[in-house]
């Protein structure tokens, strides 16, 4: 996956956790919890559905590169470079 | 301490598998129509269920109902429902003397069965369960998720009493109110088990999961050919007060509390204990301080296994014998059997009768079974009996573990 298809893939998840939220507007560097309404429990939510969709383990010590779109991008990348890209 | 405060209920919100307000389904009741279906469930395929079928996102967003439970969200309907039927101003409404008692059958097992089901995609490898699982589960969480909705900052708990919960919510609501702890509850009872496969397979197991070729024929309590509970969900949550607060407010009122009793058989894991239920009746009209002729309807409990129905009535023949005016129908044979909330559904479906004069029937009684006899009084069989002016309400409820609930509800007068 491309760091494209990984903000898809973090889009469509967001989509399911939030589905209240427009997030047509999110911006890369800025917290999503400054943008949305997103809380500890549905952040775990982005980590739990990365693990059981993607088989991608975040230790806990880096779940703050996921505050952002474009940390978590970066930091996915080169752990989710020879995974697909759904279809 | 007030202990003799009149309580008043003058609020209802429900749902329930022929309807999402009291109005219709106390149409669906007159006119005879069932509300249970063919439904699929996990492991055994398809089964007959009651159904819900009300505006989840009414009164919740979509991420509270994905967060939320079930229960949650039947209960956050109902109690909505309910404190706009109560015609209350909600933002005046004092929020840390507003109790939420909940009554439940079981809770948990839905949520609980989703994540082994979950897990099993993944070895059973426990870090894909989910972080949601205990707030989902605790027994708090359909009253907590009501006070999360209306920001209720009083008391919130449930009352797990198997299927005795529906009275035992009002019971303690009217308790509480009594005490001075609250000045309104919102009160009733709620079941999601439904989503449970195990209460289905468990039944099964038990010999006593209805079947039938017609869905809407499967719950026939009383009748020869009965052949077990039919599973529904649903919630009924009503607002009750004090009728001094009510009678300020020139609130609406459905109906007063005049009585009610809890006892144990202490005698089965299953098996009803007519005797004892028969006492919880005798106790429950000592305190209405009426004798057994004051009662018009009487609301069964039976749920069309064999000897459940059998015992109600040899119960009912005790006390109510030769009392040949009452009325006694079943809520069940229309919607099935809905846990928790059965006793506040089925007394509340009966409810309307102060206005109608209507005792709503038993269906699917085509062919009464003998033994299912409770004396001078007739069950309601498949039409309902005009009465003219109804006065009193007695409305059972019972459970596993020999749990009696028994809650009277009289036509209020000043």
């Amino acid at each position: 996956m491309n760091p494209e298809d990984i903000r898809q893939v973090l889009l469509e998840i967001l989509g399911r956790i939030v589905p209240d939220e427009d997030l047509s507007a999110l911006q890369d560097d800025v917290p999503f919890r400054e943008q949305i309404e997103l809380d500890s429990m549905d952040f775990l939510d982005i980590v739990m559905e990365l693990r059981k969709q993607y088989r991608i383990q975040i230790p806990e010590e880096d779940y703050a590169h996921l505050n952002t779109m474009g940390g978590a991008v970066n930091y996915l990348t080169p752990l989710m470079k020879d995974v697909s890209a759904p279809a | 301490m007030k202990l003799r405060d009149r309580i008043v209920i003058t609020g209802v919100g429900l749902t329930c598998p022929i309807g999402n307000s009291l109005p219709e389904f106390r149409a669906n009741l007159l006119e005879g129509r069932s509300g249970v279906g063919p439904f699929e469930t996990r492991y055994i395929g398809s089964v007959l269920a009651g159904v819900c079928r009300y505006d989840e996102l009414k009164y919740q967003k979509r991420k509270e109902v994905r967060r939320g439970t079930r229960a949650g969200s039947i209960s956050i309907y109902s109690a909505n429902e309910a404190v706009r039927d109560a015609g209350l101003d909600w933002a005046s409404v004092n929020k840390d003397r507003t109790g939420v008692y909940i009554g439940i059958t079981e809770h948990g097992n839905v949520e609980t069965e989703n994540e082994i089901h979950e897990i099993s995609k993944y070895n059973y490898d426990t870090a894909y369960w989910s972080h949601h699982h205990n707030p989902r589960t605790v027994a708090n969480n359909p009253a907590g998720e009501v006070t999360l909705s209306l920001g209720i900052t009083g008391p919130h708990y449930t009352i797990g009493a198997a299927c005795a919960a529906g009275n035992i919510g009002f019971i303690q609501g009217a308790q509480m109110l009594r005490l001075d702890e609250v000045d309104l509850a919102i009160v009733g009872g709620v079941s999601e088990s439904i989503h449970t496969f195990g209460i289905f397979a468990s039944f099964k197991s038990q010999g006593a999961l209805a079947s039938h070729a017609e869905p809407a024929k499967a719950s026939r309590p009383f009748d020869k050919a009965r052949n077990g509970i039919v599973v529904a969900e649903g919630g009924c949550l009503c607002v009750l007060e004090r009728l001094s607060d009510a009678e300020r407010r020139g609130a609406k009122i459905y109906g007063e509390i005049a009585g009610y009793a809890i006892n144990s058989d202490a005698s089965d894991f299953v098996l009803p204990h007519a005797r004892r239920q028969a006492e919880c009746m005798k106790q429950a009209l000592v305190r209405a301080g009426i004798a057994p002729r004051d009662i018009d309807i009487l609301s069964s409990h039976a749920t069309a296994t064999e000897q459940g129905d059998i015992e109600e009535c040899v119960a009912i023949r005790e006390v109510f014998g030769n009392c040949e005016k009452l009325a006694i129908n079943n809520t069940k044979s229309f919607i099935g059997h809905a846990m928790g909330a059965a006793g506040a559904l089925e007394l509340l479906g009966n409810v309307p009768a102060f206005q109608d004069g209507f005792a709503h029937a038993t269906i699917n009684l085509d062919d009464p079974d003998p033994a299912c006899d409770c004396g001078a009084p007739q069950i309601v069989a498949n039409r309902p009996r005009s009465l003219g002016q109804v006065n009193y309400i007695l409305n059972n409820s019972f459970g596993m573990l020999g749990i009696n609930s028994v809650l009277i509800v009289k036509r209020f007068t000043e």
